[in-house]
């Protein structure tokens, strides 16, 4: 009798286990079905959406003409909401990306009690109807926190008050350019919170461990090492906050309220321009909102793509 | 002089119960156990990277249980060599000699000793990308040498590395861990390396660590070095 592992030995070759034998059971050759129904039912999936998608930017494109576009760009309207875009959405994705680094690292780094209920309550903006975001903002800053029931001191006036006393001018929030910023920012910087916090999970926390015995406390450890390697992420993080705050429209309508020459970033504009019968100036701004999406994902993609690329050929 | 005294440490489910170790001052002490026994635990201990539940660490007659990582005075080198990829080779090995604000004369002339002790001195105005598993492995040994501790903790240092380099690294080891006097702590799964490294040997096993006899290994160590090729 024979033990299975002294097969080899004793008789030069394999006993025939059935469970084990290479033998063919019918003595053909095994042959694997086409990968052509496979790659048809995918590649024609994606084509599909992909073709959406370009037919849908195309349709705005063959239907516009060059003197939309003049017309568009020499309204003083658009022009004003032009410029309030890129300066609120600049203020915005700067905002996220200094909120959104601590917040990105800290989830990262740390699991303590109630982590993941933060975890959740940081992914509401993402999922909340951007007009309940708008909504929300106006009861949070009309809520009184003192004064009458008839003449309340809201959380408002209280920016008021606090604008006059420093700067000596009256600056509210709501219906106001810092509503804008505010709205846009709320629902932008959800989106670079979980950037960074990608960020830093693909950053080996030995780095910083290292850095903690050569000498360095948290803070130093951090700025020194952690945060240079993660410029990659943050760059992401900015381009993706801002281009996010350039499609705001939801929220800055309900909170910023749509007045020209004020509140008027460029979604509004398309807004109040088909409210009017404008249907070509619509379309004009939609299609320099959509070429500057292109720009700022163009970017992303470059800096997203090389991410980690440095950090991975390190570890 | 590295002591554990009844060392106790809660990690989630994980537990390590009243462990106990010395290392003597200058001797070289290799770790093994199998894996997910908690070595790394006990070194990340006694680097300050883990907090303690109960028990003691002294380090050169000092009690550092509650000190910070930084106060400690200690070499640390991690199984992947985390260099530091923004900076080059020579930042990386000076990187503690800039925390603790040397002048950069004396920085730069500390990092040229070091990278020539461990053979790293045409690497040192590279950046790290590109780099092989010896070169980096050979420029955290520095990086970790550099402002002279009294201890050094390596983790699993040369378990990435191929048979000759790993061979290249233990001569490495040796030499410089003999010439600074610096008390080891190595961790490794790999016996060839406790025979050739080893001045003390401790096994962790059923959650105790014991000291061994480096001859208790030898038997083993054909068996040992089949594997390792």
């Amino acid at each position: 009798m024979n033990h299975p592992t002294n097969n080899i030995a004793n008789h030069g070759e394999p006993e025939n286990n059935p469970a084990i034998s290479t033998e063919l059971k019918h003595g053909k050759a095994y042959r694997v079905k086409s990968d052509m129904p496979f790659f048809t039912a995918f590649g024609l999936t994606s084509a599909l959406y992909v073709l959406a998608i370009v037919a849908m930017i195309g349709a705005g494109i063959i239907k516009i003409e060059y003197q939309d576009f003049v017309n568009a760009l020499s309204d003083q309207n658009i022009q004003y909401a032009i410029r309030l875009s890129l300066i609120t959405c600049t203020i915005t994705a700067i905002l996220s990306v200094i909120v959104s680094v601590p917040i990105g690292y800290l989830m990262s780094r740390y699991q303590f009690p109630g982590s993941f209920l933060i975890d959740s309550v940081l992914d509401i903006p993402i999922i909340l109807p951007p007009l309940v975001i708008g909504l929300s903002l106006l009861i949070l800053f009309g809520l009184p926190i003192g004064g009458t029931e008839s003449d309340p001191f809201t959380i408002d006036d209280a920016f008021r008050y606090l604008s006059n006393l420093i700067l000596g001018r009256d600056l509210g929030i709501v219906f106001q350019i810092p509503a804008v910023i505010l709205a846009q920012f709320l629902v932008a910087c959800a989106f670079a919170v979980r950037t960074m916090r990608a960020t830093y999970d693909q950053i080996s926390r030995r780095h910083e461990d290292v850095a903690l015995t050569l000498g360095c406390s948290h803070g130093q450890a951090f700025w020194r090492v952690v945060f240079p390697q993660s410029w990659r992420g943050v760059m992401t993080a900015f381009t993706l906050s801002w281009a996010r705050a350039l499609g705001e429209f939801g929220p800055i309508l309900v909170f910023a309220g749509s007045v020209r020459m004020r509140t008027e970033v460029l979604p509004v504009s398309v807004f109040l321009e088909l409210g009017i019968g404008n249907v070509k100036g619509a379309l004009a701004v939609s299609l320099i909102m959509v070429a500057v999406a292109v720009l700022v994902l163009v970017v992303v993609r470059m800096f997203g793509g090389k991410t980690f690329e440095s950090q991975r050929g390190a570890v | 002089m590295i002591i554990i005294n009844d060392l106790s440490i809660r990690l989630g489910h994980f537990k390590l119960h009243q462990v106990n170790m010395t290392i003597e001052k200058s001797q070289y002490g290799v770790l093994m156990g199998k894996t997910g026994c908690g070595k790394t635990t006990v070194l990340e201990a006694i680097c300050g990277l883990r907090r303690v539940a109960s028990g003691s660490i002294h380090l050169g007659g000092r009690d550092v249980t509650n000190l910070k990582p930084a106060e400690r005075g200690i070499g640390f080198v991690p199984q992947e060599g985390a260099i530091f990829t923004t900076m080059s080779v020579r930042k990386n090995i000076g990187f503690a000699l800039s925390v603790r604000k040397w002048k950069r004369q004396a920085i730069y002339e500390r990092v040229d000793e070091i990278a020539e002790a461990v053979g790293v001195t045409h690497l040192l105005d590279r950046k790290p990308h590109g780099l092989s598993g010896g070169e980096r492995q050979r420029i955290a040994l520095a990086r970790a040498l550099a402002f002279k501790p009294d201890i050094l903790c390596l983790d699993e240092p040369l378990s990435a590395l191929d048979y000759d380099t790993r061979n290249d690294m233990c001569s490495l080891l040796k030499k410089i861990v003999q010439e600074t006097g610096v008390t080891t702590l190595h961790i490794t799964h790999n016996r060839n390396e406790a025979i050739k490294l080893a001045d003390q040997i401790f096994i962790f096993q059923d959650g105790a660590i014991h000291q061994t006899s480096r001859q208790s290994l030898i038997p083993k160590q054909q068996e040992t070095a089949l594997d390792d090729i």
